[in-house]
């Protein structure tokens, strides 16, 4: 495995590993997540033909929320213990511990929507097994991590770390929540992959440009 | 030099101010309320231009480390937020007698929304950094990451709305008249955007200069 990647891989698997421990981040963001679609449930009607409709908009909106707060807890606890300092003493380019750092929140928000998302689609009485679905959390939530990996690490050194991540993150990832949306009714409806590939390649694009100007920046944000 | 364009600025503008309430002849189907559609539209396009500014300033900060570049970047950011915000007010404007609505989430629209929000942002994280330093650089990140989100964003919602109806948009050709006031219109406010970036940028160098001199004759 080439250097750098390997590198990434150790990073990652640290958060990983401290995180398995304690399950702190996991737990708390899943618990969040299934209250928030249980509030959700109340605002709308639970009469079964809004169901379809609403219900995409439900899971972002969701995830949205809970990947912020997973993002945010994540740096704040580099920084109170000093790990970010540690990490920048190591001889490896900041891309790569940006790269690190993004794996290991992929990581946890997987790790989350995997518990969530089946929950979801019975409590909203919805098909169990979707692939296309499956796809596009992936790549939804590839690029949340990217960017708010980048925003997070930016938050955690200002004053109002907890609503400065929303603030930059929410604006950035409007593409990635319309298409996921967008994909995740197409989906649900049980629509082939053509219909929705106009939507996955904007993720896709969306994804893969923000993880380069991303890894490039994110030296900028560390710094001291 | 800058009362140069001081002058000239201000001349077009009164030519602006000419033709759109006296010369240019009222639109057919939107009657009167149209003619708001020469300021909204020059003020959109310096908008972006701004943002566009804000962009290479910022990238050119981060590079060069220099930082007459952040200056730059803030200034244009500053003087973009608030042309977008007068895009957002008089949009609406035109939008009610126009459409019937005061807001549609169309592309245009939500693009220019999102826009705002991210210039917002790019203020906000210089005010709530610990050291103005580091505000300058997280505000650079953010000028950058938000300036490449703004095609992807009209795009999504361009393909979303796509499936939605939306409202007649005024459309067909611009007659010579109008076209000629649209131009003396876009000119005049692009150069009221570079006379107030350059009077904002040598405020900004005199603050700072002012700084060293203080902080030189303290130490």
């Amino acid at each position: 495995m080439r250097l750098p990647l390997r590198k990434a891989f150790v990073i990652a698997w640290k958060d990983i590993l401290s995180e398995s421990r304690t399950r702190d981040i996991l737990s708390s963001v899943a618990v969040f997540a299934l209250l928030t679609i249980v509030i959700f449930n109340f605002a709308f009607e639970p009469g079964s033909d809004n169901v379809e409709l609403v219900a995409p908009g439900v899971l972002w909106v969701t995830f949205t929320f809970a990947g912020v707060l997973g993002l945010g807890r994540s740096f704040v606890f580099e920084k109170e213990k000093g790990c970010l300092e540690g990490l920048l003493l190591c001889p490896v380019d900041r891309d790569v511990v940006y790269l690190g750092k993004m794996l290991g929140s992929l990581a946890f928000m997987l790790a989350v929507e995997i518990i969530v998302v089946p929950i979801f689609l019975v409590l909203f009485d919805l098909p169990l097994f979707l692939p296309q679905l499956a796809l596009i959390t992936l790549l939804a939530t590839v690029g949340f991590v990217s960017v708010g990996t980048l925003f997070s690490a930016l938050a955690v050194n200002t004053r109002a770390r907890d609503v400065m991540l929303p603030i930059l993150f929410f604006p950035i990832v409007a593409p990635v929540i319309i298409a996921a949306v967008q994909a995740s009714g197409l989906a649900l409806e049980g629509q082939s992959w053509s219909t929705m590939s106009s939507w996955l390649q904007i993720m896709g694009v969306f994804d893969a440009i923000f993880i380069v100007i991303s890894a490039l920046v994110f030296e900028f944000v560390v710094e001291e | 030099m800058s009362r140069i364009l001081l002058g000239i600025s201000f001349g077009l503008m009164m030519a602006a101010l000419y033709l759109v309430f006296i010369y240019v002849p009222t639109e057919e189907t939107m009657g009167v309320v149209q003619r708001i559609f020469y300021f909204h539209v020059p003020v959109a396009w310096v908008s972006f231009l701004a943002f566009f500014v804000v962009f290479i300033g910022s990238i050119l900060f981060l590079w060069k480390r220099d930082e007459k570049w952040d200056m730059l970047a803030r200034s244009s950011a500053e003087i973009g937020i608030v042309f977008t915000s007068l895009v957002l007010i008089t949009g609406p404007i035109w939008a009610k007698p126009a459409w019937g609505v005061w807001w549609t989430w169309d592309a245009r629209l939500t693009t220019t929304l999102i826009m705002w929000v991210i210039y917002v942002s790019y203020l906000m994280v210089r005010s709530f950094a610990v050291e103005e330093s580091r505000g300058a650089r997280f505000a650079a990140v953010v000028g950058i990451v938000g300036f490449v989100d703004i095609p992807i964003t009209a795009i999504a919602i361009t393909l979303w709305r796509t499936q939605h109806p939306r409202p007649v948009i005024f459309e067909g050709g611009l007659a010579p008249s109008m076209l000629l006031t649209l131009i003396i219109c876009v000119a005049a406010f692009t150069l009221l955007y570079v006379y107030l970036l350059l009077q904002a940028i040598s405020l900004k160098q005199a603050e700072a200069d002012l700084g060293k001199i203080s902080q030189a004759l303290r130490g």
